[in-house]
């Protein structure tokens, strides 16, 4: 009985030992974790500002284009939706398009050919339709996405579809 | 295979080619002195840490910093729009001071523990010239940020050397990039800072690490009449870098405290139409040199004051380097007394000079 008892003391004692040593560790490591943290975060957040901004610059859901509505024929405007480029083509017949100017490949800012009615991609060729934006030939997978555009007399105004 | 056998394969397998062991036998064989004076041994790595910490910082505002023109509009805007762009900059000011701060504190236990004797002379003018180089750093980062205190700063700052004769507007003028302090001094300053000091610092803080571990740990006179066996000494590894790290440790939290409690301010743009603010003076560590140019220039007024000045300045600094050569041996008792009366003189001057250059400014 004594005996038993001494061992299970022993037992006893040693399983708290282990057990403390193991919070002091687990303890010390969150710690050191958190101090990380708390050095990694601002240096993170430092990083990802300018990312932030773009992110609250595409939030923009339409662009007011002042005195576009002089653009001539045949005739394309570059302007910027939020962060990225795009194209408002006032085409032969009188029409009004416009499309994001990144290719749906690889990124690459597209252009317009009026002589041969497209828009083009010299990046990797990719050819898209100037009237619709649709991926006509070559490697871009998707059309160009569209924006819907109102001609009023004081310019014109390109919304999300 | 457990967890223990990969472990224990790929360590070898990386000592079969990188010579782990050697590198492990030799730090365990590595041994620092103990005793009363250990404690200003640590003051070379806290040096070093914030050096680390003046590259880290001095890359993240690199991220964002624009030389030139558009100086302070990005300064503004790491201050300003950029997430915690303020603690970055703060810190990387706040760490600059405590960097010059421990070097001098390292280059004083050095001079009194005549840590400079043979066989350590080019320890001590390897750290002297790290210390000249850290102070051009100090001076070409203090206008990057083009505010008006910076501005008139560097202003006065280069219109010391124009005092020499004949040569002095030349000098004046090369490192300013013109006649006045312009973007153009900006932008030549930002090269210095970034790319020529960093070019020369490097290399002679390895020289200046290689020689610390070459002789080892200079010991006081008190320890020297000991006998060798009585000497007490800690192993390298762990011991010495375990306290090595936690002073480190203690070094980043005074610095995030200090960055984070008193963030480092950003003036008005620099206007060369406006006059000069009130209370505009160097940085702490150029206040000595200024005060003593001011005093002189005050004694002896005129071009002459400010050319006995800078001698007088100079004279004093190429004694401070050359110490080494002076006061070489315990034998000779009177050269030692000596260059510690030297010493005692110099700390009593900087901080006379600082304190008075402090109260007049108020």
């Amino acid at each position: 009985m004594a005996m038993d008892s001494v061992k299970n003391g022993a037992v006893i004692e040693k399983a708290e030992d282990t057990v403390t040593r193991r919070i002091f560790l687990a303890a010390a490591g969150a710690a050191g974790l958190c101090y990380v943290g708390a050095l990694a975060y601002p240096i993170y957040r430092y990083l990802a500002s300018p990312e932030e901004m773009a992110a609250s610059a595409s939030a923009v859901t339409e662009v007011m284009l002042k005195d576009a509505q002089k653009l001539p024929k045949e005739s394309v405007l570059m302007f910027k939706f939020g962060p990225s480029p795009a194209l408002l083509i006032h085409h032969e017949d009188g029409t009004w398009v416009s499309f994001s100017a990144v290719c749906t490949h690889l990124g690459c800012t597209v252009q317009f050919e009026p002589e041969q009615k497209r828009i083009h991609c010299a990046c990797h060729g990719g050819v898209y339709d100037a009237n619709t934006g649709a991926n006509v030939s070559g490697p871009p997978p998707k059309p160009l996405k569209r924006y819907k555009v109102a001609v009023t007399e004081a310019g014109v105004q390109v919304s999300r579809a | 295979m457990t967890t223990k056998t990969i472990t224990s394969s790929l360590y070898e397998w990386v000592d079969e080619r990188l010579g782990l062991t050697e590198i492990a036998a030799f730090a365990r064989k590595k041994r620092v002195p103990v005793h009363d004076q250990s404690f200003w041994y640590y003051w070379g790595g806290i040096s070093l840490f914030l050096f680390l910490v003046q590259c880290f910082t001095g890359v993240l505002l690199l991220v964002y910093y624009r030389p030139g023109a558009d100086a302070f509009e990005s300064v503004r805007q790491i201050n300003f729009t950029m997430h915690f762009g303020w603690l970055v900059r703060s810190a990387h000011s706040w760490s600059a001071n405590l960097f010059i701060f421990a070097i001098f504190v390292h280059m004083f236990s050095v001079f009194f523990m005549k840590a400079y004797r043979k066989p350590r002379e080019f320890g001590w003018l390897s750290g002297m010239a790290l210390l000249g180089v850290a102070t051009v750093f100090g001076f070409s980062g203090y206008l990057l940020p083009m505010d008006e205190l910076s501005y008139f700063a560097t202003k006065v700052g280069l219109q010391i050397p124009t005092a020499l004769p004949f040569v002095g507007t030349a000098i004046a003028n090369m490192l300013r990039g013109g006649p006045d302090v312009s973007e153009f001094t900006v932008q030549r300053f930002f090269a210095l800072h970034v790319v020529v000091l960093p070019a020369i610092f490097l290399p002679l803080l390895g020289f200046h690490l290689w020689l610390v571990q070459k002789h080892g740990n200079a010991i006081p006179e008190s320890e020297e009449d000991k006998p060798v066996f009585a000497r007490k000494s800690v192993p390298f590894f762990p011991n010495f870098l375990v306290k090595d790290l936690a002073l480190w440790l203690v070094s980043l939290n005074i610095l995030a405290v200090l960055a984070h409690v008193f963030p480092w301010p950003l003036g008005n743009p620099a206007d060369s139409l406006k006059p000069a603010p009130l209370g505009i003076h160097p940085e702490w560590y150029f206040m000595s040199p200024f005060e003593m140019l001011k005093l002189l220039g005050n004694w002896m007024p005129g071009e002459f004051g400010e050319i006995a000045g800078i001698l007088i300045f100079t004279l004093g600094l190429c004694i401070w380097i050359l110490i080494p050569f002076y006061d070489t041996s315990r034998k000779l008792g009177q050269r030692a007394r000596n260059a510690h009366y030297f010493g005692l003189l110099a700390v009593g001057l900087l901080l006379v000079t600082t304190v008075i250059g402090y109260w007049t400014i108020r």
